[in-house]
């Protein structure tokens, strides 16, 4: 409990931190002004939903493996946590729109397929939901989410492969592209807070998980008594 | 000081959103503790 407090504090000061370097120590773009400093929340937290994905596939891709039911727990709270995150991208995404762009929201290819992702994983969480039988439930979410976790890499080639309303990518993005050294420093202090974060929510998440499955062995003892 | 209204904005929603999923992982599991709890004490009772 002291630990999980412990990390608590040390991941909300990273935050802070985060958006103290967002505010104060990046510098104003010449372009866009003050609006550009949501990039350190959205981008961040698209980079850390990503990595939470990522992780989701690996679990599923374990599960389908080893049928242990921890790939289960793994893959259904990381996708959870990636959900979060990703909904905060597509919240933050058209504040920062609008005054830049004029629109709220358009359907160009990484807007769509980030939104399809958002889609795919609340599906993943809802199949769940429809399949009472642990066995068969982990199954055909590890299945659902193998599938689902196809939509990572059109995401991150979206904006690479098609002219898009959405920004080129300041990170990986060939020559000609690329950030102001501290705006740089900035968004790697800020990514490495929204990682802490993801990996607080994940381990909180996967708790609840190996809970309930103790539940279920419970419940089945009481059953059987 | 142009946008920085929609710039509070965006840092609130973000924060809010993760606060308001932490406190539903953490209800959730409160709630599970007491439901495990109870079912252990009802066996335990039976025994």
């Amino acid at each position: 409990m002291a630990k999980h407090a412990l990390g608590s504090a040390i991941v909300v000061l990273l935050l802070v931190a985060a958006a103290y370097g967002a505010f104060f120590i990046a510098p104003t773009d010449v372009k866009q002004g003050l609006i550009y400093r949501i990039l350190f929340l959205h981008v961040s937290s698209a980079w850390a939903g990503l990595t939470a994905f990522f992780i989701c596939f690996v679990g599923n891709l374990m599960y389908v493996w080893r049928r242990a039911p921890q790939w289960d727990w793994l893959g259904t709270s990381a996708a959870e946590v990636g959900l979060a995150f990703t909904t905060v991208v597509l919240v933050t995404g058209p504040i920062w729109a609008h005054p830049v762009w004029g629109i709220w929201w358009t359907w160009d290819a990484r807007l769509t397929s980030t939104f399809v992702l958002w889609l795919l994983y609340v599906s993943y969480l809802l199949l769940r939901t429809l399949v009472e039988e642990p066995d068969r439930r982990a199954l055909f979410s590890a299945l659902f989410g193998i599938f689902a976790f196809l939509d990572v890499p059109l995401v991150f080639g979206s904006i690479r492969w098609w002219r898009t309303q959405h920004p080129q990518p300041v990170v990986m993005g060939g020559p000609g592209t690329g950030l102001d050294p501290t705006m740089w420093k900035v968004l790697f202090f800020s990514w490495m807070a929204m990682l802490a974060l993801m990996t607080l929510l994940l381990l909180a998440r996967y708790k609840l998980e190996a809970m309930r499955g103790d539940l279920d062995i419970v419940r089945r003892e009481a059953e059987a008594a | 000081m142009k946008n920085l209204d929609s710039v509070f904005a965006a840092y609130l929603f973000a924060w809010g959103i993760f606060f308001v999923y932490y406190l539903s992982v953490a209800r959730r599991a409160s709630a599970l503790r007491d439901e495990l709890k109870q079912l252990k004490d009802s066996l335990n009772r039976g025994k």
